[in-house]
């Protein structure tokens, strides 16, 4: 396979129904595929000597909060015989459980761990589902786009007890987030007025 | 009479010098030999990718140096060239040159901290005090071009910040003709040394096959004899003008991967000469004012600048809507950054690919059967950096 539209099209013919649709951008191919199709789409990719797409870059989900499916999967996979670049995604819903490629790729174990971790997607078959990045005992999944920045709890060295504590986040100042889109209050006024007249 | 086994849990850090940073191990032991080993990480965690989604393209390179901070200018190189590939931004050749110029240094920097300090876990003081004379003269040069020794926050999308002061490209050409030497001398107390030799030779190997299936990168994959250099296979920037070998390994394990590093800092001397040597004239950065902040001069004299400089520094520059993995090789390996845009002046979503992060993890693979004495020397073997790991 020369090039990236030979291989797309390869993978397409291979794979038929089991891909939703797929384009090339900035030099990588972009599978969209079905939620139930992953397990044999990626070992496909992995094992055809036609794609060999034989290490894993990359698992990582993306949050929007106002879509029905809220979250989006994503996978990056490499393939060095040909020197090309897979991504892959699918939408899930919240409570979805995703199935772990840990069997086809040992080191999806800490990203898929990663991702339970940032944004609490539950995975079946996945050898050791822990928290990694968070604190132990951490309440909440801090990529989620509803999670506060400032987050919710602090810690500190109380001198009083001996010992480090955990209280609620207190700011002297509250992040500030300026829209500078529209500095001034008046515009939403104008904007109002506008919408009527138009 | 059948003895029962007994299992020894050993806590290894967070806080131990040969853990290179805020490592947790907690190792089952069977007399000196491991059976399990758990990393326990996110001790540095500090909510990188979350912070970048709250601040504009501009304000999130700073961070960028602050994941692997041995080698910071590697990390917003890959940053800035996810923006400049999606807004198609043409890099002025000068600002390629010295951008690569940066790099190599930071691979350098890397490397003479990771070979020295491997040393160091494994019994060796001298190549450390040696090292890091060398390191200070390099953090020198980062110093005078952007002003700080380790976080420069000097790359922009479409080029760099500020053009090279005068004499640095001198400076760095007169480091580049002695430094070969330093490296030697490194060579003659570590590589045909007895003591440094049976700690690393045939400790931690990784097969080819293995170094595919744990998403090794960069020297972890190349000391296990696989070829694979982003600069060669993918080149960014003025890679591809450039002469430069790639050094492979042959047996996978820890002395294999230190021979790499060592010859990478050579090949990384050469890059630095080639690239002074044929270093452009011209602009240091896109000359878009929509993307790029006006002279300090025109703002003094023109309405236009002045409009660009305020939007530029209050609400930045929009990216368009899309989405992008982008690469580089880092001086620990693949340093990627997936970076989805939504049109307005603040990345929707950035994550970042720590080459680290995936080779911590086979931790518990490559000590398997090992002593307990092996740990610091596979640990040190890997280049970790909790910067990174930790994000």
């Amino acid at each position: 396979m020369k090039n990236l539209e030979d291989l797309e099209k390869f993978i397409n013919s291979e794979l038929t129904s089991k891909i939703n649709y797929s384009f090339i951008k900035h030099d990588n191919i972009y599978l969209n595929i079905d939620h139930d199709e992953l397990i044999d789409v990626i070992s496909f990719l992995k094992t055809n000597k036609e794609t060999k797409f034989r290490q894993l870059i990359e698992i990582t989900a993306v949050d929007y909060p106002e879509s029905e499916y809220r979250f989006k999967m994503v996978y990056l996979l490499l393939s060095h015989e040909h020197n090309k670049r897979v991504i892959i995604d699918y939408s899930i819903k919240e409570n979805d459980i995703i199935s772990s490629i840990t069997s086809l790729f040992p080191s999806a174990n800490w990203m898929e761990r990663e991702v339970f971790d940032m944004y609490g997607l539950n995975f079946k078959n996945h050898p050791d589902l822990r928290r990694i990045l968070t604190d132990y005992g951490f309440e909440g999944h801090p990529l989620r786009k509803d999670f506060p920045l400032t987050g919710h709890n602090e810690v500190r060295y109380s001198e009083e007890e001996k010992k480090v504590i955990y209280e609620p986040v207190k700011l002297e100042q509250n992040y500030r987030n300026f829209d500078y889109e529209s500095p001034w209050e008046g515009t939403k006024y104008i904007k109002e007025i506008k919408k009527s007249d138009g | 009479m059948a003895k029962e086994k007994k299992t020894l849990n050993l806590n290894f850090g967070p806080q131990h010098p040969a853990a290179h940073g805020v490592l947790r191990l907690i190792l089952q032991l069977d007399g000196e030999v491991v059976e399990k080993a758990d990393p326990h990480i996110g001790l540095l965690h500090r909510g990188t990718e979350k912070l970048i989604e709250n601040k504009t393209y501009t304000q999130a390179v700073p961070y960028f140096d602050r994941l692997d901070y041995v080698a910071p200018m590697n990390q917003e190189h890959a940053f800035a060239l996810a923006i400049e590939k999606i807004l198609k931004i043409e890099v002025p050749a000068r600002a390629k040159y010295i951008r690569v110029i940066f790099c190599e240094i930071g691979r350098i920097l890397s490397h003479i901290l990771n070979v020295t300090t491997q040393a160091m876990d494994v019994g060796a003081l001298t190549p450390t005090l040696w090292g890091f004379e060398e390191r200070e003269k390099l953090m020198g040069f980062y110093e005078r071009v952007s002003g700080s020794r380790l976080h420069a926050n000097y790359f922009r999308a479409g080029g760099v910040h500020k053009d090279l002061p005068s004499g640095l490209d001198n400076d760095i050409d007169e480091f580049c003709d002695k430094f070969p030497k330093i490296i030697d001398d490194l060579e003659t107390l570590l590589t045909d040394n007895r003591i440094f030799k049976q700690r690393n030779v045939d400790i931690g190997i990784v097969s080819k096959q293995d170094a595919l299936d744990y998403s090794f990168s960069g020297v972890m994959l190349r000391g296990s004899g696989v070829a694979w250099d982003l600069r060669r296979s993918q080149p960014y920037d003025c890679y591809n003008d450039l002469q430069f070998k790639i050094p492979v390994g042959k047996n996978g394990d820890c002395y294999d991967r230190y021979l790499c590093r060592i010859e990478e800092m050579r090949e990384s001397v050469k890059i630095i000469k080639q690239c002074l040597q044929n270093l452009p004239k011209g602009p240091i950065k896109t000359n878009d004012g929509k993307i790029s902040p006006p002279p300090k001069k025109d703002i003094k004299e023109s309405m236009e600048a002045l409009i660009h400089h305020f939007k530029l520094f209050t609400e930045g520059y929009r990216v368009e809507k899309d989405e992008i993995y982008m690469a580089v090789e880092a001086p620990k390996g693949e340093f990627g950054v997936y970076l989805i845009s939504d049109g307005s002046s603040k990345p929707y979503k950035c994550k970042i690919r720590a080459p680290g992060f995936t080779h911590l993890q086979a931790m518990d693979y490559l000590i398997k059967g090992h002593m307990l004495a092996d740990v610091p020397a596979v640990l040190g073997s890997m280049d970790i950096v909790f910067g990174e790991v930790d994000r």
